[in-house]
């Protein structure tokens, strides 16, 4: 097991560092000029291009990536062209509210879609799978924005037991934390909620048609035990993987929630800094994205192990 | 449940800006409001973003500022005097200036503010061109000695657009104009609260309870700065139909820059005022490049004018004509340089008189690359000018790319058919297009801006406009002046438009002007 961890370990170099140098390579092909913007509209060449100078900008691209890539590897991401502030220290400020939103997210979605996926299975052709699975369809049909919308009118605007946007840190009380995660996660879940759901009903029912839930049945087991201890945790390798998939995707920041939300999330500052061509921000926050997928995948390998015993990464296997 | 305490203290210990500093906030009188734009920048030095001149209000003071009226007036400055021979310049400041870390202001922070100004802003520039000298006589005095008399000075120091002359602390001062500064300490009404400040999403400001406002009443930036709430939250919020329903609801006090196709969701609203804070607002303007054909051509470039109904334009930028001016005037309209001279056309188009006028010059059915920022408000002018400029007879590519590809693409002098350009639609403040000095975007030349118009005689009425000193011959020139631009058409004016603001009624004493200030509001709690 640990000389499986270390080989994904050692994987992840060549990962990241393929993942840096493309990320570089786009984003100085692509057009936009930040020294432009920072200079104004009143700037005159000369003075874009000495700012161009101070912030090395007009190094060639081979030294700027070098420059870069070695700071990196001694845990300098680099500091904003624009605010002048550190990579690290802008990532660290976004990071509670994009892990609350991106938990809060997870639990509502995996709480409510196993169940419901589970039963969708167990009573497959019924009207509550048809049910479960009609929302399923509705919830990737609607985009998040559109629910986000919607969830603000009735919730905030009509019921007002909501606030409306923003995001309240955990230090400021948990009420307040929770109650500005709450329609957030919902609209960001429920298009989650539906795959998972999805994915549920169709590995269960793979394992439900299985020989040894036959039996168990014949030998009457209550439904829960069946469901819940013996069907579940065998169908439970592609839940989790989507489930891991997810989270993953959720950490790495969900800009049309935080923007519709107002929340400060991960997902914002990678989209502005897109936006103005912050170069560092940019480059430092997706080599972060790259280890937390890494590192996800890597987890979710692990917990595979811990649900279902067939599996072994021992002697390369 | 003890895991999830654990998770949540994890994240908290990582995050440094949230701490109770927020929750302090809660039993001041704080105004919340959305910013015209996300700042990045804390330096309004090193960048003429109107978020960061915005932003700057807050925290630093001006030697002199523009009134109502727009005319120069005293703010940090006491008394100031000016030699028989117009050549020198004392000033002396007012008793009581502080910086926020504590420390008094003194004649060489203003000293070394100006210098540092100067080697960035256009007008600056200028301003130091002219100067001889510019140096402390004492703690409390500095003197500007000029190398020939010129009638700008004061108007330069008052200046209230980009980039604005603030008066900061020597050592911060003395940082390359070229580089950001790193702290930002100023002598202004508000702090600027610098361990809660996350850019892209929140600025935190407190009242500075050591600033000592003048005593007259306020007026634009000028008068007495008197701070009646305890803090601003300013929150940047790109959903503009949340950020309207956040307002309604309470949440919000105040946005900068509502949306105007969604005003119609609050104008009802008892709660909510919805008004025009900026009388003068923005100057819309074509852009031209002069470089490559067709409008390389005078003869095109005057067919324009017949062609262009500003009309049309106005209302995509603001839906409302009781927003919107009809202005020909390259300095502005409702500004002391107003002129008419040479907008005839501008005011009474005709298409056939443009076509004919086309048609004369050989530019019937001409290419143009017309770029198109679709990430910014002047995306609906720019379909617009596409619209006009094929209703003209022109064949129009339409290049849609982002705010910085444009800025980027601008720059270019290459044909358009090799990553250059023909046109595109931009806007500026009307206090930053009001004088020859002001307007980078209507200079010629060696000093002209993007699209590189180039005639010669605009350079020196330009010149000799600076050196007047009296004010009637700086109205013959800038009649000259305006004449010129419209015969050469160094860009197409295409009218002013006023932004507008809302607010909810529990705010009151916002005062007019291009930035909303926050001294003199007051909030019912």
């Amino acid at each position: 097991m640990w000389g499986y961890i270390a080989r994904r370990l050692l994987a992840t170099i060549p990962v990241v560092a393929i993942v840096a140098l493309v990320v570089f390579s786009i984003l100085h092909v692509a057009p936009g000029d930040p020294a432009a913007l920072i200079a104004g509209d009143q700037a005159t060449p000369e003075q874009i291009a000495a700012i161009r100078g101070k912030l090395r900008l007009d190094l060639p691209l081979y030294e700027q990536f070098a420059l870069w890539l070695g700071n990196a590897l001694h845990g300098d991401l680099g500091t904003s062209i624009f605010s002048n502030r550190p990579v690290a220290t802008l990532f660290l400020q976004r990071l509670e509210p994009t892990v609350a939103l991106a938990v809060m997210t997870a639990v509502v979605a995996v709480v409510l879609a196993v169940p419901a996926g589970v039963l969708a299975a167990w009573r497959a052709g019924s009207l509550i799978d048809r049910a479960v699975m009609g929302m399923a369809v509705l919830g990737f049909a609607f985009p998040v924005f559109v629910v986000g919308y919607i969830l603000i009118y009735l919730f905030a605007m009509k019921l007002r037991i909501l606030p409306i946007q923003g995001y309240r840190p955990i230090a400021e009380g948990f009420w307040p934390f929770l109650q500005h995660l709450v329609l957030p996660s919902l609209a960001l879940g429920l298009s989650f909620m539906a795959l998972i759901a999805r994915i549920t009903r169709a590995s269960m029912l793979e394992v439900l048609g299985q020989d040894y839930i036959r039996t168990a049945r014949a030998k009457g087991l209550p439904t829960r035990r069946l469901l819940f201890n013996h069907a579940l945790p065998n169908a439970a390798v592609p839940i989790v993987t989507i489930i891991g998939v997810g989270v993953a995707l959720l950490l790495g920041g969900v800009v049309v929630t935080e923007s519709v939300f107002a929340i400060p999330g991960v997902g914002r500052l990678v989209v502005d800094a897109i936006l103005a061509r912050d170069y560092p921000v940019i480059q430092g926050v997706l080599l972060i994205f790259s280890l937390t997928y890494v590192a996800v995948n890597l987890i979710v390998d692990l917990i595979y192990v811990l649900i279902d015993p067939r599996i072994s990464y021992r002697g390369g296997s | 449940m003890k895991r999830i305490g654990l998770l949540a203290a994890a994240i908290v210990a990582v995050s440094p800006a949230n701490g109770p500093a927020s929750v302090a906030g809660q039993d001041k009188v704080v105004i919340r409001s959305v910013p015209i734009g996300n700042l990045k920048v804390v330096d309004p030095i090193w960048t003429t973003a109107y978020i960061t001149r915005n932003h700057a209000y807050m925290v630093w003071d001006t030697l002199f500022a523009l009134d109502a009226d727009n005319k120069p007036q005293p703010q940090m400055v006491d008394t100031w005097s000016v030699s028989p021979d117009k050549l020198t310049y004392t000033f002396t400041l007012r008793d009581g200036l502080k910086w926020h870390d504590g420390g008094a202001v003194t004649a060489a922070d203003c000293v070394a503010s100006i210098k540092r100004w100067g080697a960035r802003d256009g007008m600056g520039q200028a301003l130091m061109s002219y100067t001889a000298a510019l140096e402390p006589v004492d703690a409390k005095t500095f003197r500007l000695v000029l190398k020939e008399p010129v009638g700008f000075v004061i108007e330069a120091l008052a200046k209230i657009d980009s980039n604005v002359p603030f008066m900061m602390p020597e050592r911060i001062a003395k940082t390359d104009p070229n580089e950001q500064i790193t702290e930002v300490i100023g002598s202004g009404p508000f702090r600027f609260v610098a361990n809660e400040w996350v850019p892209g999403s929140k600025v935190v400001y407190e009242k500075f309870k050591d600033y000592v406002p003048r005593k007259e009443p306020p007026s634009q930036a000028a008068g007495g700065k008197v701070v009646y709430v305890d803090r601003v939250e300013s929150i940047y919020m790109p959903d503009h139909g949340v950020a309207m329903a956040a307002l309604a609801s309470g949440e919000l006090d105040l946005h900068e820059s509502p949306a105007t196709d969604l005003l119609k969701l609050v104008e009802g609203n008892p709660a909510v005022v919805v008004v025009p804070n900026d009388k003068l607002g923005y100057q819309l303007f074509m852009v031209l490049n002069h470089l490559h054909p067709p409008f390389n051509n005078k003869a095109v470039r005057q067919a324009l004018l017949s062609g262009i109904r500003q009309e049309e334009f106005l209302t995509a930028m603001t839906g409302d004509p009781k927003r919107f001016t009809i202005c020909g005037a390259v300095y502005g309209c409702g500004l002391p340089n107003e002129s008419k001279a040479g907008v005839e056309p501008l005011l009474h188009p005709d298409p056939e008189t443009a076509k004919s006028l086309l048609q004369a010059a050989g530019a019937l059915g001409a290419k143009v690359t017309l770029m198109d920022p679709t990430d910014n408000d002047l995306h609906s002018a720019a379909l617009v000018a596409a619209q006009t400029l094929r209703r003209m007879g022109f064949v129009v590519e339409v290049v849609a790319m982002d705010w910085s590809t444009l800025i980027q693409r601008r720059a270019s002098k290459a044909p358009p058919e090799q990553g250059g350009w023909n046109v595109f639609v931009t806007n500026a403040t009307a206090t930053g297009t009001a004088n020859p000095l002001t307007n980078n975007f209507v200079k010629n030349c060696d000093q002209a801006w993007y699209g590189w118009p180039c005639d010669p005689r605009i350079v020196e009425a330009g010149r000799q406009w600076a050196l007047a000193t009296e004010p009637a011959k700086q109205h013959q020139l800038i009649d000259e002046l305006q004449g010129l631009h419209m015969e050469n058409v160094t860009n197409v004016p295409l009218g002013m438009y006023r932004p507008t603001i809302i607010y909810r009624k529990e705010l009151s004493g916002i005062i007019p002007a291009p930035a909303i200030f926050y001294w003199n509001i007051k909030k019912k709690h």
